[in-house]
């Protein structure tokens, strides 16, 4: 994944949420973005993610440009390259662990016995092998996030989605899971781009971007390993 | 896909099961109420067909008079004498037999007992044409039918209103001032022609009758019975064209008299029992459409409050198609809930009231399998807006909704 160029600029009394921004995300990154609410970020974010399609400016993803794809053609690269993390977790709250995380596989079509195993395979992944038929409100916090981290990577993305992933939860879990996330990165060379206005947490990644009135503001580049 | 759309349906349904069995009240009500009545209606037309055969269905009627005066009502057209049975039955073709006949309702009166009875003039060719079988006793004698002999043969339900468990045979009844003596009683037919028994009936001679009821020469019925079923339309007019000649009726000029096919008043009956089944039907129709926007109405309500999890499905890859999938077949399989538990509900009721009424009860695998594939179709028409709506959410609204 490369060249990515985004400038989104909304109509003559709309909000600029964006307003002509430039990022190129490369293959392998691990992309912390930053800003004040209101900054643009989760906006990026979505417009990176297929939720939403920029008023102007040209997206390409892995060199192809997607910012004109329709609703269902965004739903098929949603389902194929994308994995999502939310703050909220979004689990469903009636389906086991496992089934959340199966969801994915179910939508794409994979058979009922390789979906279980992908997915039992990716609750290991992230530590919560034994839990797979607890249900959402069986679990704690962390452990929740874990489940949605598991459900955005058993499809294997190209790209991993997280908005504010550690914003509900305690410093020690947020670490935990912010640990998880560089291993995912680091072993799995899944590329990550997480939005969050935790300075903390934005320290696991290897580069920083600032946004401020849908601009980047400014960058900074940190080692996974040492403090920047 | 499709099985995961019903497992996932089925687990929506139970998570609020109070709330879909009310939402499937109307439809249950619905299915319900037209099997119900579609069974009942069906069952009435088979006990009023198998009456009307049981009358003998190769049986032609002959009575002075128009539709639209009553026989021996109307001074207008001349009754009947036994010569013209006697001719029709000499001079024409393919019949089996003929019986004239004529008919009152009496008071009759035996011990303490006083009830209206239906009393008919015969003579001995009455039973076979009309096919009835002496239970006990005997036939009228050639004697008795040529003097006018007080002699009567009574039906099984009339034996039980006068006589209870009492052997019928040597009593006596009164019928207005004549008394006369039972020599025979009847076989059950049982079944009602029209609400009265067929069994509930006064045999006398008809001379005897023409004597002592009427004053009269009169024959207001000749029963006709053709040799076969394909004989009776030619034995019909062969009957009308002897009787015009006898009566002298010009040609041009209308009959005064009908010559009627059983056939025809039971495919009459049967059209005028179709017609208020489908008018019952119809009317609990109404219903099922009334529970069919109860269930579009839970449905739009469900979807606003899973519109999150619409969003979370849409945001791991859920196509549009697919949580329409989801919807509609939750819809549906609401509304085959529903229409499973009508079918049950309105079969047992049926059960009941057929009980009840004396009606056969008869299950019309087509009826039940078409309300329930209505009850279907009602899902899927008044499932589709509210799904349509779903698959159509933004999802970054729906994953912002709380």
């Amino acid at each position: 994944m490369r060249a990515i160029t985004k400038v989104y600029g909304a109509g003559e009394a709309e909000l600029h949420a964006l307003d002509g921004l430039d990022l190129a995300i490369g293959r392998g990154e691990f992309v912390a973005m930053m800003g004040p609410s209101g900054s643009g970020k989760s906006t990026a974010m979505n417009i990176m993610g297929y939720l939403d399609t920029p008023t102007e400016g040209a997206y390409l993803f892995d060199g192809v440009p997607v910012e004109h794809a329709s609703r269902e053609q965004r739903t098929l690269l949603r389902r194929n390259f994308l994995g999502f993390v939310f703050q909220g977790y979004n689990l469903l709250p009636g389906s086991s662990a496992l089934e959340n995380v199966e969801l994915p596989l179910a939508y794409r079509g994979t058979g009922r016995g390789e979906r279980r195993r992908l997915a039992l395979r990716a609750l290991d992944r992230v530590g919560l092998g034994g839990r797979a038929h607890h249900l959402p409100s069986e679990l704690s916090g962390g452990q929740q996030q874990r489940v949605a981290i598991a459900r955005a990577i058993v499809t294997r993305p190209a790209l991993l989605l997280a908005d504010e992933p550690t914003g509900n939860l305690d410093s020690a879990r947020a670490r935990e899971i912010m640990a998880l996330l560089v291993e995912l990165n680091r072993d799995d060379g899944i590329t990550i781009v997480m939005v969050t206005h935790e300075p903390d947490m934005a320290e696991y990644c290897r580069r920083q971007v600032h946004l401020a009135d849908g601009r980047i503001d400014g960058m900074a580049i940190a080692g996974a390993g040492h403090a920047a | 896909m499709l099985l995961e759309s019903f497992r996932l349906a089925l687990q929506a349904i139970s998570r609020g099961a109070l709330r879909s069995l009310l939402t499937v009240l109307g439809v249950t009500i619905g299915v319900a109420a037209v099997i119900t009545m579609v069974t009942l209606g069906q069952g009435t037309t088979q006990q009023v067909s198998t009456s009307i055969s049981s009358l003998g269905s190769n049986l032609l009627m002959a009575r002075p008079g128009q539709i639209s005066s009553s026989p021996g009502g109307s001074g207008t057209a001349a009754m009947f004498r036994v010569a013209d049975a006697d001719a029709i039955e000499r001079q024409v073709q393919a019949i089996a037999g003929v019986s004239p006949t004529d008919s009152r309702s009496v008071t009759t009166v035996a011990g303490s007992i006083n009830r209206f009875t239906n009393v008919i003039g015969v003579d001995n060719r009455y039973f076979s044409v009309r096919d009835w079988t002496i239970a006990e006793g005997r036939a009228f004698s050639e004697g008795e039918l040529r003097s006018g002999a007080t002699s009567c043969i009574i039906g099984a339900e009339t034996a039980r209103q006068f006589f209870g468990s009492l052997d019928a045979l040597g009593q006596t009844l009164r019928l207005k001032k004549m008394a006369c003596r039972v020599v025979g009683t009847l076989e059950e037919k049982g079944g009602s022609t029209f609400g009265a028994s067929q069994d509930d009936v006064i045999l006398l001679p008809l001379r005897t009758f023409q004597r002592r009821i009427t004053g009269s020469e009169s024959v207001t019925l000749i029963f006709v019975a053709a040799a076969s079923e394909n004989a009776i339309t030619q034995v019909q007019s062969d009957i009308t064209s002897l009787l015009r000649e006898r009566r002298h009726i010009g040609a041009g000029e209308d009959n005064d008299f009908m010559v009627t096919d059983m056939r025809q008043i039971a495919s009459m009956a049967g059209s005028i029992m179709g017609i208020l089944t489908g008018l019952l039907a119809a009317v609990a129709g109404v219903s099922l459409l009334v529970g069919g926007i109860g269930i579009m109405n839970i449905m739009l309500v469900s979807v606003t409050e899973r519109t999150r999890e619409i969003g979370i499905r849409l945001a791991i890859g859920a196509r549009g198609s697919q949580v329409l999938a989801q919807f509609l077949v939750e819809a549906v399989v609401l509304s085959m809930v529903g229409g499973i538990l009508g079918v049950v509900i309105g079969l047992a009721l049926a059960a009941g009231i057929a009980a009840l009424l004396g009606v056969p009860f008869v299950i019309d695998p087509l009826v039940v399998l078409m309300a329930f594939g209505f009850s279907a179709l009602v899902g899927v028409a008044f499932g589709y807006f509210p799904a349509r709506h779903a698959a159509r959410l933004d999802p970054i609204e729906a994953l912002r909704h709380e």
